[in-house]
């Protein structure tokens, strides 16, 4: 039962995410389907983070860049006619890891504080070429002129069929970084993320596989992007705002960094509690600012490290 | 003569002013354990980090079983035979044992893009790991995370990883390092198992390890090789004294 | 393209860059010597221009207003070093990474509260307004200058304080070994504070200077952050030196391209298309610069020594 604990609260979390939009229409609050939709989608752009972060040690500033351009892949296409979802989000997954190929080919080559800066350096380019996009709506940003289709399959616009389907696409995304972490490929990862020098002397070049899994984190969270802008139906550059990965980077070190299971709950619990600060008061930010900073120095292992046992292949 | 397994020319190394290595000569035969020693600061570090590519030198070559390694980096050197032990315990200190041998199996197996499969269910890496385990005398500590093996255990899981990766030449750096003396007694009996199987670089301070184990020595100081001979040759040595006096 | 126009941009890029440069200064001493990455170093920047701006409001001078605007963001870093950050020097890297986020995030949030979030604009004092004439045909405006003289004189001093004072020796003494340094009986944490308290100032200073020419408003700090992380991947980290060339790069790439792009594409392209992929590869190219310079030297121009 090597990971028992872990698959318990993931099983609990996926039991109780489901009985939302029910128990949501028993109250009459609608709104928690939106919210929850809005933390689940955040929750596969954090397992996707954690892929590269927890496993792979590469401390990416920037992953709000794939977000974007997810998001700016899906608008685009419907903006020229293309509301095929299938097509759209394929070219959202495609284009982000297109671009994170780009991306982690010149910043994997470098390692620890320049890994960190050139990420984020990236993401706040493409976040003034967003602005720059005046055909895309620049600063302002633009309405997505029509949600993603699927053939009458799935509605996007009914917001409970949304909502399972982004239930499902978590439970999917989770179980596929399980695996891969376990596979050959995630034992070079962590072995490289463990012990560099080590890996080298025993025959692994990392630079490849940690470009592999940097450019499959970046599809992962492309399509976290195209799932937001059907969310959100607005596209704006401010989805690629550095403040946005530092989020994200935050939810998987809230949750349990190496765990696939605690940044799910990182995101859920970040979510919530900035959306209750927020209603309380208008500068919420106070309070979470000082908040991050107490979970970074006496919180280290975050959530995960409370409700399971840690593990010890980290 | 056959040509030797490890040929090194004129290797050169130096860091400002300092010539760390200066136009060594040293040739490993297939088969014998040759040792390395020299007193402190004679640059046996930066040495073995030019052998083990994770330096570039300034000049000279290094060939290794008939093909010229210089410019390649350390993990082409392990995938073409070259494997090595660390002067400080290195190992993946959260995998279990087998995990880390297991690693150095599969890093041997053909590339790692394999996405799927678990591979700690993976009886193609498993099962080889646990042979080397077992041969190393850490069978039973299989399923221990590295970390909390005896220290001496961690340095025979060092030797099990490089093993494991089938190699033609093994680089030890200091293998008795910071040993007790049983310890010390059991590493060296089991390197003498490996003798003659394995062809063996010894680098190591303890001069009863490097008397037991050497085939040949060679006495670096201040990054020369100022005299390479059979254990008999090296005590005789008038210049290899001179060199050790009042160094131990 | 005229004379007049390439000169005026020449030095408008020696402006940024010397914003830039006392940005990076701080960051890449306080990286190079106790290992600390701080995201919140924009947040001085900030602060420096708000202080700078209410202190020239009590005083009704400008002048006045900087100078006290100095000490002030000294301490305020002080204490965000002693507070929060002292503990950090152990940490990795992600942890210092989250933990200075948070303090971006309580920083912006607290000048919201302060100061509201509209943006404060103020004018410069009659005497700064003007120009300088240059000749019959070229003017640049005084106070632009002046900050560019400012600037270099700081880069000067810096130079000065670490390669020729007991501070700086021990400042790179302390950097390389630490457990010397105290042997010697230098208080090593006070030290740390001091070089903190420092790098603070600096950009306190930067952003005090910009204080009466751009709008002062919460976060400003953070897009001039990224920057000098830029000029540091071009420059090398922990390198006066190498903030400095990269600091000087990066303003002139950025000031020339947001100038020159569109036209210099309009001559390749058909105008409308010029018209629009000129800004947008414009805002990109010092990003894309560094891309460059990474590939070629993944460890930037001019790296510190051993390091």
């Amino acid at each position: 039962m090597r990971h028992g604990r872990r698959a318990i609260v993931f099983l609990g979390l996926v039991l109780l995410l489901a009985a939302v939009p029910p128990a949501a229409a028993l109250l009459g609050q609608p709104f928690y389907v939106d919210l929850l939709r809005r933390v689940m989608i955040f929750a596969i752009a954090a397992v996707s983070l954690d892929l590269i972060l927890g496993y792979g040690g590469m401390v990416s500033f920037g992953h709000a860049a794939y977000l974007g351009v997810g998001a700016y892949a899906v608008t685009i296409l419907a903006v020229y006619g293309v509301h095929n979802g299938v097509l759209q989000w394929a070219a959202a997954v495609g284009a982000s890891m297109l671009l994170a190929a780009a991306i982690g080919a010149v910043s994997i080559r470098t390692s620890g504080i320049y890994f960190i800066m050139i990420t984020l350096a990236f993401t706040q380019m493409l976040y003034y070429l967003g602005i720059s996009l005046d055909v895309y709506g620049g600063d302002n940003g633009m309405r997505l002129p029509m949600r993603s289709q699927f053939g009458g399959l799935i509605d996007l616009g009914n917001g409970t069929e949304f909502y399972y389907l982004v239930l499902g696409l978590l439970v999917l995304v989770v179980l596929f970084v399980r695996r891969l972490v376990d596979s050959r490929f995630g034992m070079v990862i962590r072995a490289a993320k463990s012990n560099e020098p080590r890996t080298r002397a025993i025959g692994f070049s990392p630079y490849p596989y940690r470009l592999a899994a940097f450019v499959i984190s970046g599809g992962i969270c492309g399509l976290a992007g195209a799932l937001l802008i059907n969310h959100t139906a607005y596209l704006t550059p401010d989805l690629m705002h550095w403040t946005r990965s530092g989020d994200i980077l935050f939810m998987v070190v809230l949750g349990g960094m190496a765990s696939t299971v605690g940044p799910v709950l990182g995101a859920l619990v970040l979510l919530v509690l900035e959306n209750a600060l927020s209603n309380w008061t208008e500068h919420w930010q106070i309070i979470l600012g000082p908040f991050l900073v107490l979970v970074v120095l006496f919180a280290r292992r975050g959530l995960g490290g409370l409700l399971w046992r840690e593990e010890r292949d980290g | 003569m056959a040509e030797p397994l490890l040929e090194v020319r004129g290797l050169s190394k130096s860091f400002g002013a300092l010539s760390a290595t200066d136009q060594v000569e040293l040739d490993v035969l297939e088969g014998e354990t040759h040792a390395i020693i020299g007193p402190n600061g004679a640059g046996k570090t930066t040495l073995i980090g030019q052998l083990a590519g994770d330096l570039r030198p300034d000049a000279g070559r290094i060939r290794f079983a008939g093909e010229d390694i210089t410019a390649l980096d350390a993990p082409a050197r392990s995938r073409r035979g070259f494997a090595r032990s660390f002067q400080i315990t290195s190992v993946y200190r959260d995998f279990t044992a087998l995990d880390n041998v297991a690693l150095a199996v599969q890093a041997h197996a053909g590339h790692s893009f394999r996405f799927w499969r678990a591979a700690r269910g993976d009886e193609a890496l498993r099962a080889p790991a646990r042979a080397v385990l077992e041969e190393v005398g850490l069978g039973a500590r299989a399923e221990v995370p590295a970390a909390n093996l005896a220290h001496g255990e961690q340095r025979q899981l060092e030797i099990a990883m490089a093993l494991a990766t089938k190699p033609r030449l093994l680089l030890l750096d200091e293998p008795v390092a910071g040993m007790g003396a049983e310890e010390s007694q059991r590493m060296v009996r089991f390197l003498a198992t490996l003798k003659g199987r394995e062809t063996m670089i010894l680098v190591e301070h303890d001069m009863d390890a490097v008397f037991t184990l050497a085939d040949r020595i060679s006495v670096l100081v201040y990054g020369r090789i100022i005299a390479t001979g059979t254990p008999a040759e090296i005590r005789a040595n008038a210049e290899v004294r001179a060199a050790y006096l009042g160094e131990d | 393209m005229n004379l007049q126009l390439v000169l005026e941009q020449l030095l408008n890029g020696g402006q940024l860059g010397v914003t830039l440069f006392l940005m990076a200064a701080g960051l890449t001493l306080i990286f190079g010597i106790m290992n600390l990455v701080n995201l919140a170093h924009g947040s001085f920047y900030m602060v420096g221009a708000y202080l700078a701006v209410t202190f020239y409001r009590w005083t009704g001078s400008l002048v006045l207003g900087v100078l006290l605007a100095l000490p002030a963001t000294l301490l305020a870093g002080a204490v965000v070093e002693v507070i929060a950050l002292r503990t950090l020097y152990e940490r990795d890297h992600l942890d210092q990474v989250l933990a200075t986020f948070g303090l971006i995030l309580f920083f912006n949030e607290l000048t919201a509260i302060i100061w509201g979030r509209v943006g404060l604009f103020t004018n410069l004092p009659g005497w700064l307004s003007g120009s300088v004439d240059f000749g019959a045909t070229f003017s640049y405006p005084l106070y632009r200058l002046v900050i560019i003289v400012v600037g270099i004189g700081v880069a000067g001093a810096l130079w000065y304080m670490v390669t020729r004072t007991r501070l700086g020796m021990l400042v790179r003494a302390g950097a390389s070994n630490r457990t010397m340094v105290a042997a010697l009986g230098v208080n090593i944490r006070l030290l740390y504070t001091l070089v903190f308290g420092i790098g603070a100032a600096l950009a306190g200073l930067a952003g005090a200077m910009a204080a009466p020419i751009y709008a002062v408003q919460p976060g400003m700090g953070d897009p001039v952050l990224i920057q000098a992380f830029v000029v540091i991947a071009i420059g090398g980290i922990g390198s006066i030196r190498g903030a400095l060339a990269g600091a000087l790069i990066v303003g002139m790439v950025d000031t020339l391209g947001r100038a020159f792009l569109k036209p210099a594409l309009a001559t390749l392209i058909s105008a409308p298309a010029a018209q629009s992929a000129g800004p947008a590869l414009a805002s990109m190219l010092v990003y894309l610069l560094m891309a460059v310079v990474l590939v070629l030297r993944p460890e930037g121009l001019f790296p510190a020594r051993g390091r």
